[in-house]
């Protein structure tokens, strides 16, 4: 965690550009803590989650795109839930995970690694594989034995498929992650 | 009960592959309850997590297909067991139905325009809400009485309170309430939304055995001897890696996980195998070893019918 001045250092009008995007008013947060008394994940933040907040008011833009924060949040909607201003603040931290892989600033790469491999497997059969995306997650992380240790498990369980499901639209779904991938260009 | 209720059933992924035990004990309470599920011709995935986490618009994308499905089939209300579906399903219905140019954005994905009439609902809420609880413990049969309940409900299933519009997004008790209408001792429990590390199992399961051995020990600590689920990836969370949690941090818990439906289905008479539970990785046998059958359910429907007032 780096020293931060907000008098200096202000890239454009990040609190702006992070409101329109996400439709929510950074703005109202008057840093009561609440969000991150609550939040489970806060232990293993560099920026606990009100911090963000603070740190979107004073434009920060290049700490908090590239902070392991916004990719360490599950999305678990207990900030949202609690915030006495009515910010839905998991919104807002989907929207700087949005732009934050936008710009190529990633900071959790693993994370995203199994997200890309998540969608990767729905993108080619219309419904997710869950050997495939592990597969591939554990190929193109390098982390080759990720949860080798559960195979024998959900093996002897039949838990497993070893087949992916392949849905008759999903050429209809490849055409939604293409059109949208044009529409962002 | 006035005529068949009849939903459109959305699975999902998880419960076509390690969750399948969801489905298979979901399908046989419904069955139960009179309640007919049909399936969306096609349906495709949510979209889930890496959807929302990557952009809006693909997510809401993604989830509305299906959507437009449920539509086609003349339905407008849409069940599915899974939280993460369920909240991807209700996010893009919301954003739609607020947002015009949002909603012309999504539909231009999308070979079939979403017209943003479905209400989607988790299997929990349909229980609770529209079949009763005086329904509810109608058919049970099946007395379990060597089971000490944690009912754990997960982070998203209720949350946040303005999406979900459902039960309580501190203190849920729905589910609490169906398993003592079916006749289970159910425990106070502190835990019943903290998160257990959801879809991080993968990439970082060092957090997930952290935030999932608070849940397990909280139950412990509550006095119950297993734990009731409502979505798949809480289910993996405190069963699967059950034995990740005790060898990475040293404990040495052995508690069963349940999905809530397959309590349900026990009292309800079905055998273990019918409803999953030979598939759980730590045996739930010693527990519904001990069961018998009841003296027909009156005692449970007033139960119900007390909790409900």
């Amino acid at each position: 965690m780096g020293a931060i001045n907000p008098a200096v250092n202000r890239e454009g009008d990040f609190m702006a550009e992070v409101g329109k995007e996400s439709g929510e008013n950074p703005l109202l947060c008057y840093q009561c803590g609440n969000c991150t008394a609550g939040c489970p994940y806060t232990e293993f933040f560099d920026y606990p989650v009100h911090r963000i907040m603070r740190l979107i008011q004073v434009g920060q833009r290049e700490t908090v795109l590239t902070s392991k924060a916004i990719w360490l949040c599950a999305s678990c909607e207990t900030c949202t839930t609690r915030c006495p201003c009515e910010i839905d603040v998991a919104h807002i931290m989907d929207t700087l995970r949005a732009m934050s892989l936008r710009e190529g600033k990633c900071a959790e790469k693993d994370v995203r690694t199994f997200y890309d491999a998540f969608l990767a497997s729905l993108q080619r059969h219309g419904r997710i594989y869950e050997l495939g995306i592990l597969m591939r997650y554990n190929l193109l992380s390098r982390h080759v034995f990720a949860d080798a240790d559960l195979g024998p498990k959900v093996m002897a369980k039949g838990l497993i498929r070893f087949l992916p499901t392949n849905i008759k639209g999903r050429d209809e779904v490849a055409g939604i992650f293409r059109k949208y991938a044009e529409k962002r260009k | 009960m006035t005529g068949k209720r009849s939903y459109a059933y959305y699975e999902g992924c998880s419960l076509e592959g390690t969750a399948a035990a969801y489905d298979a004990s979901v399908r046989l309470v419904m069955e139960s309850l009179g309640v007919g599920l049909e399936e969306p011709p096609d349906w495709s995935c949510c979209g889930s997590t890496p959807a929302h986490a990557t952009d809006h618009l693909l997510a809401a994308a993604l989830a509305a297909r299906n959507l437009a499905i449920v539509e086609g089939m003349g339905s407008n209300t849409l069940v599915t067991p899974c939280p993460s579906c369920l909240s991807a399903l209700k996010k893009a219905h919301g954003r739609m139905a607020k947002n015009r140019v949002f909603k012309e954005e999504v539909n231009g994905l999308l070979d079939t325009p979403y017209q943003c009439t479905v209400a989607a609902k988790s299997a929990l809420q349909v229980i609770y809400e529209d079949i009763g609880l005086e329904e509810v413990a109608r058919p049970v049969t099946t007395a379990l009485a060597g089971l000490r309940v944690a009912p754990y409900y997960g982070c998203i299933l209720n949350r946040p309170p303005a999406l979900a519009c459902f039960d309580d997004p501190e203190n849920p008790v729905s589910m609490d309430l169906i398993l003592k209408a079916v006749g289970v001792d159910v425990v106070d429990f502190a835990f019943k939304v903290e998160c257990c590390g959801a879809a991080f199992g993968v990439p970082k399961a060092e957090m997930v055995h952290r935030l999932t051995a608070k849940v397990l020990d909280m139950a412990l600590d509550a006095g119950a001897n297993c734990i009731a689920v409502a979505c798949p990836l809480c289910q993996q969370n405190l069963d699967l890696r059950q034995g990740q949690v005790n060898a990475a941090l040293g404990t040495s818990y052995h508690i069963p996980v349940f999905y809530f439906s397959q309590i349900m289905g026990l009292a309800y008479g079905y055998s273990p195998g019918q409803l999953g539970i030979d598939k759980l990785i730590v045996s739930a046998d010693a527990l519904i070893g001990t069961r018998g059958p009841v003296e027909k359910s009156s005692a449970a429907a007033e139960a119900g019918k007390k909790e409900a007032v």
